[in-house]
């Protein structure tokens, strides 16, 4: 259902864009009007939940530790799964954000001869990380229609991603990989029981949205090639606050242009924030030194407590029969 | 314990993954016997002033909730948005990507889909949704945002007390997502309107009023220990001293009250005591606070904050140096994490030094609590301690990390160090069931109660199961741990799937092994069971 959902809403979209295509005034508005209005959403959003979150203060010291603590000089500690210090906090989160090291740990269970057994499971590892970086590349290297001359380091990438040589225009591996990760991923929530059964109707619309990218931009380089130099001309047009109308730009464009816009616009208010989340995750990103230095707690409310002198008052007698030291006789 | 009411274990351990044919939102909570903890009497809630205390069980169908229960909650989210980082951030980043679902040990155990971490934590995030994200409030189920029912609140209650905050999910989680935290949370908003368990909250008023969770009084808490000291003079010959409210102590030594209360702690108390006699530590006991283990951890943030004030402020009292702590899971959560930011600075205190060693314990310079057995762990390390490994030869033990130290603090390789010089037959479990992957006994967190016992033995499956993998391999027959729930817990989890295997405390180890000066042969061990014998 909720993926039945998600496909009519990228489908309406595509109408949407097609609509659009077809008349002047509202491509206008497409290449004219809304890639400020969605790279403002964009901006403002992200600030805003960053911002957010932010405001949120981190109350109690509380990373999940994998490793070995720093403790007796003599024991060896886990820097890396064990924060013992700043550097070592980068590291880990270093480890998180470009290698996805607590995802590598992942896997699955069966019930196998009336127990259960734990076996590997580094696929969803595997597709996420090249899915993410493939990502990356894509939007790295479409930075060439953004500054002229184009930047060395975008040119280069775009050659070592395409030094496989294949076709003409050489196929890029990143778009492979993006596919490749992007099929995983839907199918896992698609086949997968227990995935589907969690899954949200914005779970399957991120991936089709990210897809429909993918396959609009494909297409364009290897079926109905666009003229690179008006799209240059548009995008440099942007970036100069001087933006152009295109003439007879192809419609494959077009829904490119709209599914961008629709996920930039839409990802500080969705679940693709993790983006930004995973940097402040109070789990992963502190040291873990509670006893050698003392968290401050902003907020830390006073309490109503049972004091020794409440205490004793009760129990007095009972201690002195006892024979317990008293404060007061 | 009786198991009469609940499937054998050859039933149990059929368990179906295939979610249900309705969707999640659509199916409603079945208070089936044997999975849910009974409701927290009226008296403890007024003893501890909290709200709406009525007589009312989870089964019944009006929960007689306040009437404004819904604002109550509502408002109760928005301040703890405000005030919890990771709250508002969990809400907000999580994809579903489902790596967390299958390392759930309730989840393992029972095949349920709400004890998917990541199902169990959209209970409130659709909440969430509804009430505090645009999207939620203007697409409504698009976005994945429900309305806040009463049917919603009794499905709150049901699976947050059935996570044991062992946060073993965060350790797999993409993004650090921890459970533990949503569930305390989700927790805290329906102690608010008055529904939580007894199993976690008469703990905790009896803790506030007597000092121990079990309402033990002074004369009592010192006859325990008086008994527990005549039954090492029974078996080894030697008379301890049993120091308790004494102010010109150096150390203050706070354990879990279990530990002076039933079996097998109790062993692992007479550990403690033999190892301080021998070393000659100048150490108290106290009853003001006479608890390790923290109760509020399963209620409030604010409880936990109630009930650990008591250590510092004995330790102020006595006038001691600094604090030595027993072996407890969630005691140490609290310690390591939450103490000094709740009621410190300790600067009344002295930075830890061992006064047999020198050692300075750096690691604790600001908490000035040290755990036990980094203590031991730095004896053995300078040769104070006569150890006899022989005694332990009837054992053939494996170590069951508690889920708290290992993963709140890291503690994973002290234990073990102890474990080496004090046992010669000595088996890991499976790599995916140890240190930072640890399975939870099943039963913390309040839940370790005889009426919940299904639940229990399902969540403790994973463990139990890897204890009976080394069981057949090596012929374990002992199971040791560095927590009092899991003394209590783990002993009904191996009667249930592996009987035979009984369970022990590192320094239950430690005191059969340890040589003590003028002792006499020692015949038998801490437990009275002959040396060398099965």
């Amino acid at each position: 259902m909720n993926l039945l959902i998600s496909v009519i809403a990228i489908l309406v979209i595509a109408l949407l864009a097609i609509g659009m295509a077809m008349s002047q005034v509202p491509a206008y508005i497409l290449t004219g009007i809304i890639p400020y209005a969605a790279f403002a959403v964009f901006f403002c959003g992200f600030i805003y939940r960053i911002v957010q979150w932010a405001k949120s203060p981190v109350p109690f010291r509380i990373p999940t530790t994998c490793g070995q603590e720093k403790s007796l000089p003599w024991i060896q500690n886990n820097p890396l799964e064990n924060p013992c210090c700043k550097a070592s906090v980068i590291g880990r989160m270093a480890g998180e954000i470009f290698l996805f090291r607590s995802l590598f740990r992942n896997t699955n269970v069966r019930i196998i001869g009336g127990r259960p057994v734990y076996g590997s499971a580094k696929w969803l590892w595997f597709f996420g990380l090249m899915f993410h970086w493939s990502l990356l590349i894509i939007v790295l290297r479409h930075l060439r229609f953004f500054t002229e001359p184009i930047m060395p380091f975008v040119s280069g990438l775009s050659a070592l991603d395409g030094f496989l040589e294949i076709g003409v225009p050489v196929l890029y591996i990143s778009d492979a990989a993006l596919l490749a990760g992007l099929t995983f991923l839907f199918l896992r929530r698609v086949v997968l029981p227990q995935v589907r059964y969690i899954s949200l109707f914005i779970d399957y619309f991120a991936l089709l949205l990210v897809a429909g990218i993918a396959v609009t931009g494909l297409l364009m380089r290897h079926f109905f090639p666009v003229d690179l130099n008006a799209v240059k001309t548009m995008t440099l047009g942007w970036v100069t606050f001087a933006p152009v109308s295109l003439q007879n730009v192809s419609l494959t464009l077009y829904l490119h242009l709209c599914f961008v816009f629709i996920l930039i616009a839409w990802l500080p208010w969705s679940k693709l924030m993790h983006l930004g989340g995973i940097f402040m995750s109070p789990t992963r990103n502190v040291i873990n030194n509670n006893r050698s230095q003392r968290h401050v707690n902003p907020w830390n409310a006073p309490v109503k407590v049972h004091t020794y002198a409440e205490y004793e008052d009760e129990f007095r007698d009972k201690m002195k029969a006892a024979g317990l030291p008293v404060e007061k006789e | 314990m009786s198991f009469a009411k609940i499937p054998k274990p050859d039933e149990l351990i059929n368990i179906e993954y295939a979610p249900p044919k309705t969707e999640w939102r659509k199916t409603p909570v079945d208070f089936r016997p044997g999975t849910w903890s009974y409701a927290a009497a009226a008296k403890n809630l007024m003893a501890l002033g909290m709200p709406n205390p009525r007589a009312w069980q989870p089964s019944d169908a009006d929960w007689k909730l306040p009437e404004n229960w819904k604002q109550i909650i509502l408002d109760g989210m928005k301040e703890r948005l405000e005030k919890y980082r990771s709250f508002r951030l969990f809400m907000d980043i999580c994809v579903r990507c489902g790596a967390c679902a299958d390392k759930c040990h309730f989840y393992i155990g029972s095949g349920d889909p709400k004890n998917m971490p990541v199902l169990r934590a959209e209970l409130i995030r659709s909440v969430y949704r509804r009430y505090f994200t645009m999207a939620g409030r203007c697409f409504g189920t698009l976005a994945g945002a429900r309305d806040l029912t009463e049917d919603v609140l009794k499905e709150w209650f049901y699976y947050f007390y059935q996570c044991t905050e062992c946060r073993r999910c965060s350790v797999f989680c993409p993004y650090g997502i921890d459970q533990a935290e949503i569930t305390m949370i989700g927790r805290e908003l329906l102690n608010l309107v008055g529904c939580n368990i007894n199993w976690a909250l008469e703990p905790a008023a009896n803790c506030f009023r007597t000092g121990n969770h079990l309402g033990i009084q002074p004369g009592g808490m010192k006859d325990m220990l008086e008994f527990m000291a005549d039954d090492i003079e029974d078996r080894t010959g030697v008379r301890v001293d049993v120091p308790i409210n004494k102010k010109s102590a150096d150390i203050l030594f706070v354990t879990p009250s279990a530990d002076y209360f039933a079996d097998p702690g109790t062993y692992t108390c007479m550990g403690y005591m033999m190892l301080f006699h021998e070393i000659g530590l100048n150490y108290t006991f106290s009853t003001y606070a006479s608890e390790g283990g923290n109760f509020g951890l399963f209620t409030s943030h604010d409880m936990i904050k109630r009930l650990n004030a008591k250590i510092y402020a004995e330790a102020k009292r006595l006038g001691v140096k600094w604090i030595l702590g027993g072996e407890c899971g969630h005691m140490w959560r609290v310690i390591h994490q939450y103490m000094d930011t709740l009621n410190g600075p300790a600067d009344f205190l002295q930075e830890p030094v061992s006064p047999i060693t020198g050692t300075r314990f750096e690691n604790a310079r600001s908490t000035k609590m040290v755990h036990i057995v980094e203590f031991t762990a730095d004896l053995i390390r300078n040769s104070k301690l006569k150890l006899d490994p022989q005694r332990n030869s009837h054992i053939k033990l494996t170590f069951h990390d508690s889920c708290n130290p290992a993963r709140a603090m890291g503690l994973f390789e002290e234990p073990r160090y102890i474990i080496e010089n004090t046992c010669r037959n000595f088996y890991e479990m499976a790599e995916d069931t140890i240190r930072e992957k640890t399975f939870c006994c099943g039963a913390g967190a309040g839940l370790g109660n005889e009426e919940n016992m299904e639940m229990r033995m399902r969540g403790g499956m994973p463990r139990a199961m890897a204890v009976r993998d080394v069981v057949r391999k090596y012929g374990v027959n002992r199971l040791g741990c560095i927590c009092a729930i899991d003394r209590a817990t783990l002993t009904t989890l191996m009667d249930y799937w592996v009987p035979g295997v009984s369970v022990m405390g590192v320094h239950e180890l430690l005191g059969n092994a340890l040589v003590m000066k003028d002792e006499k042969e020692r015949m038998t061990d801490l437990r009275g069971e002959e040396i060398g014998g099965e």
